[in-house]
């Protein structure tokens, strides 16, 4: 940060500059857009995903979920730890369709 | 928040069925409505939904009512101010036999009676629809260009918003335990929250609708079949533009306009010692995985190298004859059924409205009548010949 402290005014804005911060890099959702429905009740981690689409991407939830649960806990003032922390399904890691494919289904 | 002791109404399940039946309570001018979901909005069916709405039917009722869907999902970002994903490029139904094309034939009839214009489609059509579709081994083809899909979870949370801006209050993580109730009406509702005090009461719980019509005392047929789906990375869009659908073998595939594919069956294929079928879980299993990523391979080649990201399970709310059960109970006043037989995500915007107009106001202009359950007791079933 040297060389910065000429720009107090634009150091302050840390908030601001934080919620061009993409938390979910799967789909492309930043913090601010986290930040705009927690305060509308959508305090848990599914309820984001099915509105905002953060871990449904090929990463599932790997790079955002513990940001997300740190992010509703700071805003919500409920521990990490008591707020559901939603679904992780199966597979574990994407696959592709010819490697599961059992031979022409029902085609055979 | 605070817990509300007196309500207008409790609506049970905060799914599509649900939440539209709240939002229109409100806006025909209820005060006091009141909603409860076991978990949250979208939790259930209608957020693990195949996301499509069609008019194609095989049943007088069903393209009636899939019609006044496709006007109403058309005006719904509008109305409710949140953009719900629309897309409508068509329903192609595919025929793997001569049976299935007969099939077709008499359902387009029936439709386009009904000012639904649906179409056979030549081979060089069905391409032209859909470019990478294998199609050597399929005998038919029939398409209407309004059916279509949406994102199910933000119509439900579009309701969900709409509904809050009328004045619905919200609960969720919240279970209906018991109903208080006189010989002949619904008094209120014990939930794992609190009590709530009201003379009204609608049972939107999809395939748990009929467990929770027990703890009033009402044997109402309505049991859950876990159907599973999965969805792929997000590719070019091109590769599957149009709702693919089969009857027989039973699967459908489409692609969200963000690029991912979703595809889904019927569980009698991969999991047939279960049948017949009445589940209370969830649950994912590798069967399925192999069995439709090799259906869809096979219909779509271009497939083979896309990825599945994830699998996930749903549960359809199977009914007699897997059609709706909407209506006040004969024998419990102000007890009322808003179950859509497995289309809550589809039918859901128009049987919330249909439902809190013949509240509010006592009529509604669709034939609201014809879904009531006691059709059953006179051995009267819907019939619709357009269901897998």
């Amino acid at each position: 940060m040297r060389g910065c402290c000429k720009h107090d005014a634009e150091a302050m804005d840390f908030e601001k500059m934080e919620e061009d911060i993409v938390v979910c890099r799967c789909e492309e959702i930043t913090l601010k857009e986290i930040r705009e429905w927690i305060p509308k009740g959508y305090d848990t981690f599914d309820e984001l995903k099915r509105l905002l689409r953060v871990g449904m991407g090929p990463c599932q939830g790997r790079g955002c979920r513990d940001i997300i649960l740190r992010e509703i806990s700071r805003m919500t003032g409920v521990p990490v730890a008591e707020i559901p922390s939603g679904t992780i399904r199966p597979p574990v890691k994407p696959i592709k369709c010819c490697l599961t494919a059992r031979d022409g289904g029902d085609f055979k | 928040m605070s817990w509300k002791r007196t309500a207008d109404a409790v609506v049970i399940g905060g799914g599509m069925m649900g939440m539209a039946t709240a939002y229109n309570l409100a806006k025909l001018g209820m005060k006091d409505v009141i909603l409860l979901d076991k978990n949250t909005a979208a939790s259930g069916a209608t957020g693990r939904c195949a996301a499509a709405f069609r008019a194609t039917w095989g049943g007088e009722l069903n393209i009636i009512l899939g019609k006044a869907c496709i006007d109403k999902y058309e005006r719904l970002s509008e109305e409710l101010g949140m953009d719900i994903g629309l897309y409508q490029n068509g329903y192609l139904f595919m025929a793997y036999s001569d049976a299935q094309v007969e099939n077709f034939k008499k359902c387009i009839e029936l439709q386009n009676s009904l000012g639904v214009p649906s179409r056979m489609l030549s081979r060089d059509e069905a391409l032209e629809l859909c470019p990478g579709l294998y199609v050597e081994d399929i005998k038919g083809f029939y398409w209407h260009k309004r059916d279509g899909h949406a994102d199910p979870m933000l119509t439900n949370f579009a309701h969900q918003e709409a509904a809050k801006r009328e004045g619905v209050k919200i609960e969720k993580f919240t279970e209906v335990t018991g109903f208080k109730m006189t010989s002949k009406a619904v008094k209120g509702v014990c939930t794992t929250k609190g009590y709530i005090d009201t003379d009204i009461v609608i049972n939107a719980a999809g395939a748990w609708a009929g467990r929770v019509a027990a703890l009033a005392g009402l044997a109402i047929p309505v049991h859950g079949e876990r159907h599973e789906i999965f969805a792929t990375e997000p590719v070019e869009f091109n590769v599957c533009p149009t709702f693919l659908m089969s009857y027989d073998p039973d699967f459908y595939m489409q692609q969200r306009p963000h690029g991912s594919i979703i595809a889904g069956c019927g569980p009698s294929r991969y999991r047939p010692e279960a049948a017949p079928f009445n589940d209370a879980e969830m649950g994912d299993c590798w069967n399925f995985l192999e069995y439709l990523t090799g259906i869809m391979t096979h219909v779509l080649p271009r497939t083979k190298g896309i990825r599945v990201v994830r699998q996930w399970s749903g549960m359809y709310d199977i009914t007699p004859d897997m059609q709706p059960v909407i209506g006040e109970a004969d024998e419990l006043k102000g007890f009322w059924m808003n179950v859509s037989g497995s289309r809550g995500f589809m039918f859901g915007p128009v049987a919330g409205e249909m439902v809190a107009e013949q509240i509010v106001l006592g009529n509604t202009s669709l034939p609201i009548e014809k879904f009531h359950w006691n059709r059953y007791a006179r051995g009267e079933y819907l019939v619709d010949t357009a269901i897998a």
